[in-house]
């Protein structure tokens, strides 16, 4: 790609955003599906609109694992949500990154005048994820129903081993790659040793995220951004559930590591959690901004796509924020916030350490080295370690709360980077509308 | 002559349709009319069974017959109802009904394979045309409904459909769906075996045609189940029946699932006995009190659906303020109509409970879970208000506080559309307070709900001095919007239905107080036809809210009455009733603990007048005020708010049948026997024509 030259299209607008609680998944389907959850950000997002949910164009929404009821989750969603049925809706899937290549496909639909109104995000039930036969017992159950004597049948059921039984946690697939056969946690494990991050730094950066996220709550930073939502049984959820007040070193010290076993340091307590939840955004051109009166959060600049080694998946968000820096000719200084997703802290940790590294910038990205990122602009209303990273709606709610924050703290320029399972990394370039280019 | 029957013959396989259209309504009836023509329409089938319809090189033999509505909603609804309140003696009634008697036979008699197409309503007199046919087929429609509802008009089926219904189902299944007058599902009617096949719409015609050239033998009840029709048995199990139905109605009020009993016992032998049966008990049951009374109620309900106008505009987006039990059950029950609600409270634990009570009406009502997560996307729990901007209707169910109602709609008016009309569902506070503050008080209407409001059909739409006539038409068709009764009252304390109630629960606690027990009182009055006793009602709607309604409404009675001591004192040891599981009854997991009627007590020889009196003497009093319009609108009030004896016709009808004059005078013995309590309202001093005339 041309790194100098900014595709020639419409200005793409942030008007508002909604996301729900994010939902600890406790081992069993949690209250709401994907859709469920879609829906449930999706509705009071529309209802403070001043447009009728069918005035919008189109919908789009990540989501890594669909379950089998909900495929093309976006288009339930959307007719759940009272769109019109004849408003086109499509699900997108790049792993991690799914809820923000769900806003880069609609900033491309808007851009390329295609559309001028479109809501996108993310939405993911992890607890949901389907737990699925092995390989074995499908090709078993294959010929169960191809044999036709009882002898037959008879001969299959003596074949069958309790092993063969054995359930596939769909999950643990999916966060597995296939391509180098590592889990996500391993990578992370190789970037803590290839880059030397210490257990008792990761494990003081997991503390820092939820002492964060707690200051922020405290200090309703949320309010504007989480909708609660009500289950079947009148439960009301308000608040994300992985937050911990009561965390400390010594506790997050004593977590044994889930990866690498014994010696590892990738703990359960400094990973990005396991949680159901989803984030929407509605994108719109600058004549859906006048038609509608609406108003505007904040400019989507500039997304960029990277990809590296799977193994080292981490570092995707240096990938992806040095060429989108570079191509909007803006330096570390220039940005005033940086959210990138705590898909494990030895990751975040990495990203930080390479981006002023000259040695990686020169050999591998083959650029100059920037300033370091300060520690105060990033993530500095907690991240995924404590408000916990349903795949699908991670990108979208990465861009949602830097645009809120930004508008809140009067900022002007701020990215937002994921790193992608396969070894891929995505960012975004957000400017608040008001603020000088 | 209309044309209502249409019959038509497919030139290729020979099968004739025929199809009926009723233009006089809005669902095909059985009237005279239609009976009429469908004789003459037999004529050309019979006569043309070899021939076929038409003439010509092309005639083909009639080789089967399809009966069908050319509606595009509703097969056939039952008789007109209307007609039978024209009948004059019973053997007039007995004519006609051996006349359909004839009819369905030659329908059944006729050497082709017949059958019924069904889609949307088939009940009573239209079920039975389709049982006379060989085959039925129903489609798979939510809005398919089969049933026998004429036990609820003080009648049983008398068109041939007690000896069908036996031969299809046995005599069980088709004795209970003729005594219970319940409506099946196609699906559960294809399990009872009351229908064939059912087909989802678009295979309706095909199936028909399919089912005919088959020409299976007709479904018929099997060896086991018409085994309850032999004759010694069969006495046995109407016995059971009768025992299990006396369990529930009482013979002199309800005569008629007694009849159908002893009916099906006498005759259940044969079709001739059966048949014969219908023309000759039918007709007595018809021109009975009972079935006379219920049809006025059932008339009553056409008069109560149809005071909104179809041109009104219906709310598609509510908004309720207030989830609170009646605010939060409002809601469901406008989401479970279809409506887009938004539920604003202060307390998202508040919506949170209401949201979880409505999931379960709707588990319990749609049962489909595709249906069950529509209506649940159309119930938004909103803490902000963010769905006052774009709603047709708000609803305001928040406590009963005139400061804050006033409140709540000065600011509900700065944010809703201009062409919202407001509502509040106040029982208490005057309508014209509320509207204190608003800019355009013209648009405030009530709508009283009554709880529980999935069970009780009536809302009143009360209409304030400064509201206006086009806000009320608004109100009546939001509250038919709804599948609920509106009753326009004016605006006077109580209104009418609680107005009316609370002298009755008054008199009630009186007895009490002068050591009648509970039971004897709550006895009298199911025993005189009421639903439930008042004492067993006070606990069900709550002693606390009895009390703020006994306090602000005592003084306003015609017979004025301060709040009885025992009531403030139940309250005051925080004995609520129902709620609390101890009022008037104590209360076991929901349950009243009842007990029996003391030994050796006996209640006051004019226990159940004195009651019933206050109540008739109050209604009196709303008629003269001008509560609501007229007598019918008064009786159709108190029997669908308050469940007042539907058997006999309304409490202004029971007076009229008791004789005005002889009433009056009853009413003035109980005065000179128990006191201010029974003074005769004025309105008692006006002829009944010039109370009815709406004196004042």
């Amino acid at each position: 790609m041309n790194q100098h030259t900014r595709p020639n299209t419409r200005p793409v607008y942030l008007v508002d955003g909604c996301r729900t609680p994010f939902l600890k998944a406790r081992g069993v389907p949690g209250p709401f599906t994907a859709a469920d959850l879609a829906v449930g950000a999706g509705r009071p997002l529309l209802l403070r609109q001043p447009f009728p949910p069918e005035a919008i164009d189109e919908v789009i929404l990540g989501c890594v694992v669909p379950s089998s009821e909900e495929m093309n989750v976006a288009r339930i969603a959307a007719l759940r949500l009272g769109c019109s049925e004849r408003t086109p809706a499509w699900t997108v899937q790049r792993n991690c990154a799914s809820g923000l290549q769900a806003l880069d496909s609609a900033a491309q639909s808007i851009g390329s005048g295609r559309a001028d109104l479109v809501l996108a995000g993310g939405t993911e039930a992890m607890s949901h994820a389907p737990v699925l036969f092995g390989r074995a017992f499908v090709e078993w159950l294959g010929n169960w129903s191809r044999a036709r004597s009882l002898t037959a049948r008879g001969r299959l059921l003596a074949q069958l081993r309790p092993h063969d039984l054995a359930p596939v946690i769909g999950l643990l697939k999916g966060l597995t790659d296939p391509i180098v056969g590592l889990s996500m946690g391993q990578t992370a494990e190789h970037l803590a040793w290839r880059f030397g991050i210490d257990r008792p730094s990761m494990d003081r950066f997991a503390l820092r995220s939820h002492q964060r996220l707690g200051t922020a709550i405290s200090d309703h930073v949320f309010s504007a951004e989480i909708t609660p939502l009500i289950a079947p049984d009148g439960t009301a959820y308000t608040q994300d559930e992985g937050y911990r007040a009561d965390s400390d070193l010594a506790q997050l010290g004593a977590l044994r590591p889930v990866f690498d076993r014994p010696t590892g340091t990738v703990t359960a307590g400094n990973s990005a959690q396991v949680t159901d939840g989803a984030a929407l955004l509605l994108l719109a051109s600058e004549e859906a901004v006048e038609r509608w009166d609406l108003t505007v959060l904040a400019q989507l600049m500039d997304i960029q796509w990277a990809a590296l080694d799977p193994t080292e998946m981490g570092l995707g968000p240096v990938h992806a924020m040095a060429p989108l820096l570079r191509r909007q000719g803006l330096a570390t200084a220039d940005i005033d916030v940086f959210e990138i997703n705590e898909a494990f802290a030895a990751q975040v940790l990495a990203c930080q350490e390479v981006w002023s590294d000259r040695h990686y910038r020169e050999e591998v990205l083959g650029d100059e080295p920037d300033q370091a990122i300060p520690d105060d602009a990033l993530n500095p209303e907690g991240g995924a370690i404590a408000i916990g990273h349903p795949v699908g709606a991670s990108g979208a709610r990465l861009a949602l709360h830097l645009a809120l924050s930004m508008k809140r703290r009067g900022l002007i320029r701020g990215v937002a980077s994921l790193c992608i399972g396969g070894g891929q990394g995505g960012a975004l370039l957000l400017r608040a509308e008001g603020g000088m280019p | 002559m209309k044309t209502l029957w249409r019959i038509e013959q497919d030139a290729v396989d020979g099968i004739c349709r025929l199809g009926i259209d009723d233009p006089s309504h809005a669902v095909n009836l059985l009237s005279v009319a239609a009976l009429d023509e469908l004789d003459t329409r037999l004529d050309e089938i019979e006569s043309g069974l070899s021939t076929g319809l038409a003439s010509g090189p092309h005639a083909h033999p009639i080789t089967g017959l399809i009966i069908e509505s050319r509606k595009a909603k509703g097969f056939i609804a039952g008789a007109d109802v209307g007609e039978f309140d024209r009948l004059a003696d019973p053997s007039e009634a007995e004519r006609h009904i051996r006349r359909v008697h004839a009819l369905l036979a030659r329908i059944e008699d006729l050497p082709i394979p017949t059958l019924a197409l069904i889609h949307d309503v088939c009940l009573g007199g239209g079920l039975e045309l389709a049982l006379a046919c060989r085959y039925r087929i129903a489609s798979d429609d939510p809005a398919t409904k089969l049933g026998f509802p004429e036990v609820r008009l003080g009648i049983f089926p008398g068109y041939g459909g007690t000896w069908r219904a036996i031969r299809t189902l046995g005599p069980v299944a088709a004795m209970q769906a003729m005594l219970t007058g319940k409506t099946y599902s196609a699906r559960q009617a294809q399990r009872m075996g009351l229908v064939d096949r059912v087909l989802p719409q678009r295979q309706l015609e095909t199936g028909a045609r399919d089912l005919i050239r088959a020409a299976p033998l007709p479904s018929r009840a099997s060896f086991s189940q018409r085994l309850p029709n032999l004759t010694p048995v069969r006495g046995w199990v109407a016995q059971r029946m009768t025992r299990r139905t006396a369990a529930k109605v009482r013979q002199e009020h309800y005569p008629a699932p007694f009849a159908l009993i002893e009916h099906w016992r006498a005759n259940g032998d044969n079709s001739r006995g059966l048949l014969d049966g219908e023309a000759r008990r039918v007709p007595e049951l018809l021109l009975g009190e009972t079935s006379t009374n219920l049809r006025r109620i059932f008339h009553l309900q056409e008069r109560l659906k149809a005071l909104s106008g179809a041109e009104v505009l219906r709310p598609q987006r509510v908004h309720v303020v207030g989830a609170g039990v009646m605010g939060g059950d409002i809601a469901a029950w406008c989401a479970l109509n279809g409506l887009t609600v938004t539920l604003q409270d202060l307390s998202l634990d508040q919506i949170g409970s209401a949201m979880k009570r409505a999931h379960r009406l709707f588990e319990q009502r749609l049962r489909d879970p595709r249906l069950v997560r529509a209506a649940w996307d159309r119930l938004i729990p909103d803490p902000d208000g963010e769905g006052l901007p774009r709603t047709d209707l708000v609803i305001e169910a928040v406590a009963e506080q005139a400061e804050l109602k006033q409140c709540l709609f000065a600011e509900i008016e700065t944010r809703v559309p201009e062409h919202a009309l407001l509502a509040t569902n106040t029982s208490s506070i005057p309508l014209e307070r509320i509207g204190e503050g608003l800019r355009d008080p013209g648009r405030l209407v009530g709508l009283h709900f009554f709880n529980p409001v999935a069970r009780m059909q009536l809302v009143e739409v009360v209409q304030g001095t400064a509201t206006r006539t086009e806000s009320i038409q608004r109100g009546l068709a939001a509250v038919r919007a709804l599948d609920r009764l509106p009753l326009p009252v004016r605006s006077s304390p109580g209104f009418l239905v609680n107005r009316v109630l609370m002298p009755y629960l008054l008199e009630a606690v009186d007895l009490l107080d002068e050591g009648v027990s509970i039971a004897a009182i709550d006895k009298a009055a199911v025993d005189y036809g009421m639903p439930m006793g008042p004492l067993a009602l006070a606990d069900t709607v709550g002693l606390d809210i009895c009390l703020a309604v006994a306090d602000t409404l005592g003084p306003t009675l015609t017979a004025p009455e301060e709040t009885p001591e025992r009531l403030h004192r139940m309250v005051a040891d925080g004995r609520l009733g129902k709620k609390s599981g101890q009022g008037f009854y104590r209360y076991r997991d929901g349950q009243a603990v009842h007990e029996s009627i003391p030994h050796g007590d006996r209640p006051p020889h004019d226990l159940t007048e004195r009651m019933i009196f206050r109540l008739l003497n109050e209604c009196v009093a709303c008629l003269r005020e001008g509560v609501v319009e007229d007598p019918d609108l008064l009786d159709a009030g108190v029997v669908f708010g308050t469940g007042f004896a539907p058997h006999r016709g309304g409490p202004l009808h029971e007076i009229a049948q008791g004789g005005w004059e002889r009433m009056r005078e009853r009413l003035d013995a109980l005065q000179r026997d128990h006191g201010r309590h029974f003074r005769p309202d004025r309105g008692w001093q006006l002829t009944p024509a010039g109370l009815y005339r709406g004196g004042h």
